[in-house]
């Protein structure tokens, strides 16, 4: 069905990841109608954790216990990381108006204002986070007095091992202790199923009452129980408040690895919450191309015919991605912008893309391509000019910043789009 | 230090050491092999999986070509499980040597090897990813073979006669008494001990580590050392075997490997074993020359690239009871001073048979052993170790399977838990130490699209269910296997596969920190 009529907005923002969300959450919040394009993104994969900064210098593994003060130090050595374009307090505002928001989506998260937070990861690992939901947090308490905790895995959720994840945690935390249980929905005989469905089945009350007939008999002396995060879809602050009235101890959810459910919460919640705010949304689309009007307005075409959009807005926000979420493209030879061909700090040829050792301690230095920007958030042209006075850029696009490695994805993702919907704005 | 005691010791195990080992076997000679890694580590692991027609060497080595010819013969006979029999098209385009086309029909002919001219039309049908450039096609008869299941197989049934095979030990020593070798001292990698096997005699089987074993017995050896790249695409692409028609050059060759492409090669000289890997400028070339007669190379998906290492050794004069070939060298010690010592290197893994058996022949001359040769007529037995490095077996046994089924560990390669379990069981029968490497290593686990993503995760969490991996070990385990699967991706992260190499590592240091 062809949609004739051309649709007119303050911003189009390009991206359905934890940026291009944010995003359209601080243009929505600001009064501006906003459209959104964007693919299924990269939150689905999300362990639900939030990081701000985590390591710096990577090469040395530094781990820092104060973000902030990590963030002063990363702004000091790396001049044109996304966090040297805003103050701290933008940082610090960007987070509350974010948390703010989940937290009326029915998402609650949990941190403490100064301070990272190590939470328990599949391997077992003690990973250092920001803000972390609420129906973890009491692994995250659980990780700092390490009392006699259980840590139970479900037969057929593959990806998760109780037994691992003690077995690793065991040197640091002795009185922890495994279990493996059936799965209290036994509709699913013998297959891998993934975590969706099991939370979907743990929204019915008969399945908990099993789940809870089936800790008990591992329990024993545990005074905390920590359970791969599947406890339910949409209530589970609830569904754990019940498994901790039955059985009497504080009850965690761990992340498991991708699809992960945290990730599923936290993509519906925005889906949801910024569709309530008025924001269009176009799901599972592409910006195909984007034009320059004489008046000075974009004109941006989604999707492909039949079913095509055209946008007209006087500011873009792209909100694109990496390669997964094809922001950036890699032929054999070089990195190129997909949408506006924008100009792509990149090494000097392929050869150098790539250390040697994937877990080399330096990192890889195409992860620090990317598109450069002013301190406006502009995305700069071959002369090092905004491209185009509106165009503003924003999340893991934004060259200079090696997110896997600092553990900065969601704080650059979201504290960037910020800085970008600030600059937008006097143009209101 | 405990003593072992064998007629012949083997060392190396890749395809000549195995196949070495049957040999010998079959003649009811007893022998231990040890190889200082896991089998095929060597040249054998990093080739072309290609069963030469011998087509390709009538221009230059029509000696080696007829060897080709008549092993590749026998080996469809008697290993038809190894091998895919896809017949091969010579194909040459615009701008070729013309000569050198023209040339051809008779080179082959010499070396009795059948080929049939086909028309443009033909080829096209037949082939459609070939380029509408080409002006020249041959059918041959090049097949693909699966080398580690050869060797694989080789040493199963050797063992299942006797034959010993002691994986990660090292030759560190040769205790000689006049011109003998009396013998041998090895280190045990996994137990950190040494032992002492007392020989009769002793074959260095060891490709390119020969000078470095001679060495130890005072023999000096000249090597020259030749790395050759290759790629593997996501997908297979050709039916058959397809080689450039032209002088034997660096990016001729595409060979099917079962579901995938293997793309080569390049010949570059080296002077150091460490370290041997791909490199970009070679991968960039091999697209580029073969996308000449395969266009849809260049956009096609790249999973993998890995390099093997040829020996050559440098012709001496010499009084000649070697097998004269100038592929392989077979040579008797005797003229170094030591009588009951051999080297066999070099040679493809087309004629490893043959290389086997002329070893086998003068190793029994010594020994006053009389029993002929039987590789030549025996069949190999029904497959067994082997199995599951059979490129697409998982994933049609998955299918057939009406029982329930078990769940699925590796989803690129279809690889459920029973298979994971099954294979651990058999390591354990042979007392391999396991790791995830090791395992991977006789699956095609992290060899799909996802190189390791997925399974590195799922395997490493059965290992812990099942107690093999214990304490923090699967850091260690995980980080080694994804090294190995690194070692192969990163000269092809491009396009789609960068994209997969993103996403693996944005979940293995972005969430899990298994850097720090």
């Amino acid at each position: 069905m062809a949609n004739s009529d051309p649709l007119k907005c303050d911003v189009l923002v390009i991206g359905g990841g934890m940026a291009g969300m944010a995003a359209a959450l601080f243009t929505a919040n600001r009064g501006l109608s906003t459209v959104q394009v964007g693919m299924t993104s990269e939150i689905v994969f999300a362990s639900g954790l939030l990081d701000l900064m985590g390591v710096h210098p990577i090469k040395e593994k530094k781990v820092w216990q104060d973000p902030w003060t990590a963030i002063d130090s990363v702004v000091g050595d790396l001049p044109y990381h996304p966090y040297a374009h805003l103050t701290k307090n933008n940082i610090k505002a960007s987070f509350v108006e974010v948390l703010s928001f989940l937290e009326k989506e029915g998402l609650a998260y949990c941190r403490e204002e100064n301070h990272n937070s190590r939470m328990i990861n599949p391997l077992g690992k003690a990973k250092v986070t920001y803000c972390v939901p609420k129906s973890m947090w009491s692994g995250v308490e659980a990780l700092g007095k390490k009392p006699p905790c259980l840590i139970a895995g479900f037969r057929g959720l593959g990806d998760f091992s109780a037994r691992q994840i003690v077995e690793t945690l065991q040197m640091k935390w002795p009185n922890l202790r495994a279990a493996k249980i059936p799965f209290p929905d036994t509709s699913h005989v013998n297959e891998l199923f993934t975590g969706d469905i099991l939370a979907q089945s743990l929204e019915l009350s008969v399945n908990r009452k099993k789940l809870v007939e089936s800790l008990e008999k591992h329990v024993g002396d545990a005074e905390v129980i920590g359970l791969p995060a599947v406890l339910g879809m949409h209530h589970t602050d609830e569904i754990i408040s019940e498994l901790e009235e039955q059985m009497g101890v504080p009850v965690f959810e761990i992340p498991t690895p991708p699809v992960s459910v945290p990730g599923l919460r936290l993509n519906d919640a925005f889906i949801r919450g910024l569709s309530e705010k008025g924001v269009k949304h176009f799901p599972q689309s592409r910006v195909v191309k984007v034009g320059r009007e004489k008046t000075e307005e974009f004109t941006a075409v989604i999707g492909h015919k039949p079913v095509q959009t055209i946008v007209l807005t006087k500011r873009i926000i792209l909100a694109s991605g990496r390669f997964w979420g094809r922001g950036l493209y890699a032929d054999r030879h070089r990195i190129r912008e997909t949408i506006f061909d924008l100009p792509v700090r990149q090494p000097e040829n392929r050869d150098q893309w790539h250390a040697d050792n994937l877990l080399d301690s330096a990192g890889h230095p195409v992860n620090l391509a990317g598109v450069e920007i002013d301190s406006l958030f502009r995305p700069l042209d071959n002369s090092g000019r905004p491209f185009f006075p509106t165009l503003f850029a924003a999340g893991s696009i934004l060259a200079h910043n090696d997110w896997m490695r600092m553990k900065c994805g969601s704080g650059v993702a979201i504290a960037s789009a910020y800085g970008a919907v600030k600059a937008s704005l006097p143009l209101a | 230090m405990s003593d072992l005691e064998t007629q012949v010791l083997i060392i190396g195990g890749g395809a000549t050491g195995t196949g070495l080992a049957r040999d010998l076997a079959l003649r009811g000679v007893q022998c231990i092999l040890v190889e200082k890694g896991e089998l095929n580590a060597g040249a054998s692991g990093g080739n072309h999986g290609l069963l030469h027609s011998g087509a390709r060497y009538v221009s230059n080595d029509p000696v080696s070509a007829e060897e080709c010819r008549l092993e590749a013969n026998l080996l469809r006979q008697l290993a038809p499980q190894c091998i895919e029999d896809t017949g091969g098209l010579f194909v040459a385009v615009e701008g070729d040597d013309e000569n050198f086309i023209a040339d051809f029909p008779r080179l082959c002919a010499k070396c009795g090897i059948p080929i049939r001219e086909i028309s443009r039309h033909e080829a096209l049908e037949k082939e459609p990813g070939i380029s509408e450039k080409l002006i020249a096609a041959y059918l041959t008869e090049d097949g693909a073979i699966d080398p580690f299941k050869l060797s694989l197989e080789n040493m199963a049934q050797a063992q299942s006669l006797g034959c010993g095979c002691l994986q990660h030990t090292k030759v560190n020593g040769f205790e000689m008494r006049k011109n003998r070798i009396e013998a041998v001292h090895v280190l045990d990698a996994e137990s950190g001990r040494q032992k002492r096997i007392k020989v009769d005699q002793v074959v260095n089987a060891s490709g390119v580590w020969a000078a470095e074993i001679a060495a130890l017995a005072n023999i000096p050896i000249n090597m020259l050392y030749s790395k050759g790249s290759l790629l593997v695409t996501a997908h297979r692409l050709s039916h058959r075997v397809i080689n450039r028609l032209r002088p034997p050059s660096d990016g001729d060759i595409l060979v099917p490997g079962g579901t995938v492409s293997i793309l080569g090669t390049t010949s570059v000289r080296i002077h150091s074993l460490d370290n041997v890997r791909p490199t970009i400028p070679e991968v960039d070339l091999i697209v580029d020359e073969l996308a000449e007669i395969f266009p849809s190379l260049q956009e096609a998906r790249y999973v993998r690239a890995y390099a093997g290492v040829r020996p050559l050794i440098q012709s001496q004069e010499r009084n000649d009871d070697r097998a004269v070939s100038r592929g392989y060298a077979v040579l008797d010690h005797t003229h170094d001073g030591l009588e009951n010592f051999t080297t066999i290197t070099g040679g493809k893994l087309t004629t490893y048979r043959l290389m086997a058996e002329k070893t086998a022949d003068l190793v029994c001359k010594k020994l006053g052993v009389s029993s002929p040769c039987l590789t030549l007529t025996e069949p190999f037995p029904s497959p067994r170790k082997g199995k599951w490095t059979e490129p697409g077996l998982s994933s049609r046994v998955w299918l057939k399977e009406s029982a329930p089924r078990k769940p699925i560990l590796c989803e690129c390669e279809m690889i459920s838990e029973d298979i994971i379990d099954h294979v651990v069981e058999t390591m354990g029968e042979e007392n391999e130490t396991l790791s995830l490497k090791a395992v991977a290593a006789r699956t095609r686990m992290g060899k799909g699209l996802c190189q390791g993503t997925v399974c590195g995760m799922r395997v490493a969490a059965h290992l812990y269910e099942q107690g093999i991996l214990q304490r923090d070990q699967g850091l260690e385990n995980i980080k080694a296997f994804l090294g190995e699967r690194w070692k192969g991706e990163r000269t092809v992260l491009w396009g789609e596969q960068l994209i997969q190499a993103g996403f693996k590592e944005a979940l293995y240091c972005g969430l899990l920190d298994l850097e720090l």
